[in-house]
C-alpha cells in the first residue's frame, strides 16, 4: 500500500468513525442516562436520510433540507419520548427492547408506504461537487472532507455542552443518581426528554449528510445499529468521550480490514473476515476492559 | 412573604409494598424554625421526609408545602417552594468535580432570593474551594457531608432537611458540622435534623419530634425533652 492510498484509507476511516460517533453518541447517552435500550436509534439514522432526500427533492437544496429535517427529528424525538418512551423509565429492560423493535417496525412500514423499497440517490451539493487530486489517478471527494469537519465540530459542541455547561453537568449527575437531581428542584422528565430530542437529532443528521455517499435504502438504519452498539460497548455506556474513541477506532479498522491483506499459515484472512474485525475488537477490549475504555466500573 | 408553615403534613400513611411504615404522622416546620427528628433506626424518619418531598407517595393524609397543597406533587414542583434536601449518604455526584456539583444546583429561592452565592459558600466551607477541581467521590466523609451541605444552600433554601447530619464523621468533623448547622440557623433558614446524637440535637433544635415504629411519641420543646431523661431513654436508648 502506498502513502496517498493509506491516506485515503485513513481519512475514510476517520470519516466513518466520526459519522458513527453522531448516531453513537446519542444512544450511548439515552442508554446511560435515561437506562433506555433504544432499538430504534438507527432507524432515526435512516429517517435522516429520507428525510434528506424527501426535502432536498422539494426544496431543491439539501442545505434547506438538512435544516428542516432537523427540525422535523427534533420533534419526532420529542413526541416519541412524551408519547411512549416515557413509559419505559420504571420498567424492564425486556419492554424498552419490545416496544422499540416495535418502532423499528413502523417506521420501516411508514417508509415503505410513502416511498417504496427502491434504492434512492441524493446528489452532492453542487458547491462540494469537486475532488482534490493526489495523484494523477487518485483523488479525494471534498463531500467526504466537509462530512468529516461537520462531524468534528459536532463532536467538539457535544464536548463542551457535556463537559463545560450547567445542562451537560445536570445530564452527567442525572446519569449517576437521578432521584438526588430531582431532589435539587430539577425537572428530570424535561430532562431526559431534550436528551432523547438530541439523540434522534444527531441520529438522523448523520443520516442526511451520510444520504449522498452511501445512497438511501430500506433497513439501513439496522446495519448502523449494531455497529453503533458496539461503539457504545467498547467506549464503554454513557461515555460520550468514550464513543468519540470507540467510533474512530472502529471506523479505522473497519476500513484497514477491508483492504488489508493478511495471510497465516496459506489461509486468507483478510479482506475475506474484514466483516469480523470490529467484533474481535470488541471482544478483545471486553476482555481487558469489562466496563469498556471510559466506563464505570461496576 | 406568606406566614404558612413551610411544611405541613397532616394524617402521612406511607406503604412500602404491603408494609405499613407511616401511621397517620403530622408533621409540621414553620419559618425560621429548627426541629430535630429523632428516633431509633427504622422508626420511619427517613420515610416521613421522602413522603413530604413526594419521592415516595404516602396512601392517605395531605402535605402543604408553603401553603399549597402539593400532595400529589413531583419532587422538583415541592422542592422548588424553598426546600433544600441533604439524603441519608448525601447523594452526592461522583462523576462530577466538587465545583460542578455546586454550580450544577444554582438556583434562586422560593422569592427570588440569591443570597447565597458561590463565593458566600466558599467563604462557608473554606476546606471546599481548596478542593474545586477534586471529584466528588475523592472527598473524605466530612467533606462530602459540607459539599452536600453547600450545594443545598446553592438553592438558596428556606428550610434545609439534613437526614443523618453527622452519622460515620468523626467527632471533629461532627463538631464542624454542628457548627455550620449552627450558621445556617442564624441565618434565618429553617431546619429539620436528623440524627443519633440527642445532645448535640437538643442543643439546636427549636422542638424535637420522635417517631416510634411509625407514629409520633413525643412532640415538644427541647428544653422539655431534656428535663425528662426517662423519655429520651426509653426512646432512643439502646
Amino acid at each position: 500500500m502506498d502513502a496517498n492510498t493509506f491516506l485515503i484509507q485513513v481519512l475514510n476511516g476517520i470519516q466513518y468513525g466520526l459519522l458513527l460517533f453522531l448516531v453513537a453518541s446519542g444512544l450511548t447517552l439515552i442508554l446511560g442516562i435515561m437506562g433506555i435500550i433504544n432499538l430504534a436509534h438507527g432507524t432515526f439514522y435512516m429517517v435522516g436520510a429520507y428525510l434528506a432526500f424527501s426535502l432536498s427533492q422539494h426544496f431543491g437544496n439539501l442545505w434547506l433540507a438538512m435544516a428542516g429535517g432537523v427540525v422535523i427529528a427534533v420533534v419526532i424525538g420529542l413526541v416519541l419520548e412524551w408519547l411512549l418512551i416515557s413509559r419505559l423509565y420504571h420498567r424492564d429492560h425486556l419492554y424498552q427492547v419490545l416496544l422499540t423493535y416495535g418502532l423499528i417496525l413502523i417506521f420501516e412500514e411508514l417508509r415503505s408506504v410513502v416511498f417504496g423499497d427502491d434504492v434512492h440517490g441524493v446528489a452532492v451539493p453542487e458547491i462540494l461537487r469537486v475532488s482534490i487530486p493526489l495523484t494523477e489517478t487518485l483523488s479525494y471527494p471534498v463531500y467526504r472532507l466537509w462530512m468529516s469537519a461537520v462531524c468534528l465540530v459536532l463532536a467538539v459542541g457535544m464536548y463542551f455542552l457535556i463537559q463545560k455547561t450547567r445542562l451537560g453537568m445536570i445530564i452527567r449527575a442525572g446519569a449517576a443518581n437521578r432521584e438526588m437531581v430531582q431532589s435539587l428542584g430539577i425537572n428530570i422528565n424535561l430532562l431526559y426528554r431534550l436528551v432523547f430530542a438530541l439523540g434522534v437529532a444527531l441520529a438522523a443528521f448523520a443520516g442526511m449528510i451520510a444520504a449522498p455517499v452511501a445512497s438511501v435504502f430500506p433497513g439501513m438504519g439496522n446495519q448502523v445499529l449494531i455497529v453503533c452498539f458496539v461503539v457504545v460497548v467498547i467506549g464503554g455506556i454513557g461515555s460520550v468521550k468514550g464513543a468519540m474513541l470507540a467510533a474512530i477506532l472502529i471506523g479505522l479498522v473497519d476500513t484497514f480490514g477491508k483492504v488489508i491483506s493478511l495471510e497465516i499459515g496459506g489461509v486468507q484472512l483478510l479482506p475475506q473476515l474484514s466483516g469480523m474485525m470490529i467484533y474481535v475488537l470488541m471482544a478483545g477490549v471486553l476482555l481487558a476492559r469489562p466496563e469498556g475504555l471510559f466506563g464505570k466500573r461496576a | 412573604m406568606s406566614e404558612a408553615a413551610l411544611i405541613d403534613a397532616r394524617g402521612i400513611h406511607t406503604y412500602y409494598g404491603v408494609s405499613h411504615i407511616l401511621h397517620g404522622v403530622d408533621f409540621v416546620v414553620r419559618r425560621g424554625e429548627t426541629v430535630g427528628l429523632m428516633g431509633r433506626n427504622g422508626m420511619g424518619k427517613t420515610t416521613l421526609l421522602r413522603s413530604v418531598l413526594g419521592l415516595v407517595r404516602p396512601r392517605r393524609g395531605e402535605v402543604r408545602i408553603a401553603g399549597v397543597d402539593m400532595t400529589q406533587a413531583a419532587t422538583h414542583a415541592i422542592v422548588r417552594q424553598g426546600i433544600a434536601y441533604v439524603p441519608e449518604g448525601r447523594g452526592i455526584f461522583p462523576n462530577l468535580s466538587v465545583r460542578e456539583n455546586l454550580v450544577m444546583a444554582a438556583r434562586p429561592g422560593a422569592h427570588g432570593r440569591r443570597d447565597w452565592t458561590f463565593e458566600r459558600v466558599m467563604a462557608t466551607f473554606p476546606r471546599l474551594s481548596e478542593r474545586l477541581t477534586h471529584g466528588g467521590a475523592q472527598l473524605s466523609g466530612g467533606e462530602q457531608q459540607m459539599l452536600t451541605i453547600g450545594r443545598a444552600l446553592m438553592t438558596n433554601p428556606d428550610l434545609l432537611i439534613l437526614d443523618e447530619a453527622t452519622e460515620g464523621l468523626a467527632p471533629k468533623i461532627s463538631r464542624e458540622i454542628w457548627a455550620i448547622i449552627g450558621q445556617i440557623k442564624q441565618a434565618g433558614i429553617a431546619s429539620v435534623i436528623v440524627d443519633k446524637n440527642f445532645a448535640a440535637v437538643s442543643a439546636i433544635a427549636d422542638r424535637v419530634l420522635i417517631l416510634v415504629k411509625g407514629s409520633t411519641v413525643y412532640e415538644g420543646s427541647s428544653a422539655e425533652l431534656r428535663a425528662q431523661p426517662d423519655l429520651h431513654h426509653k426512646y432512643l436508648g439502646v
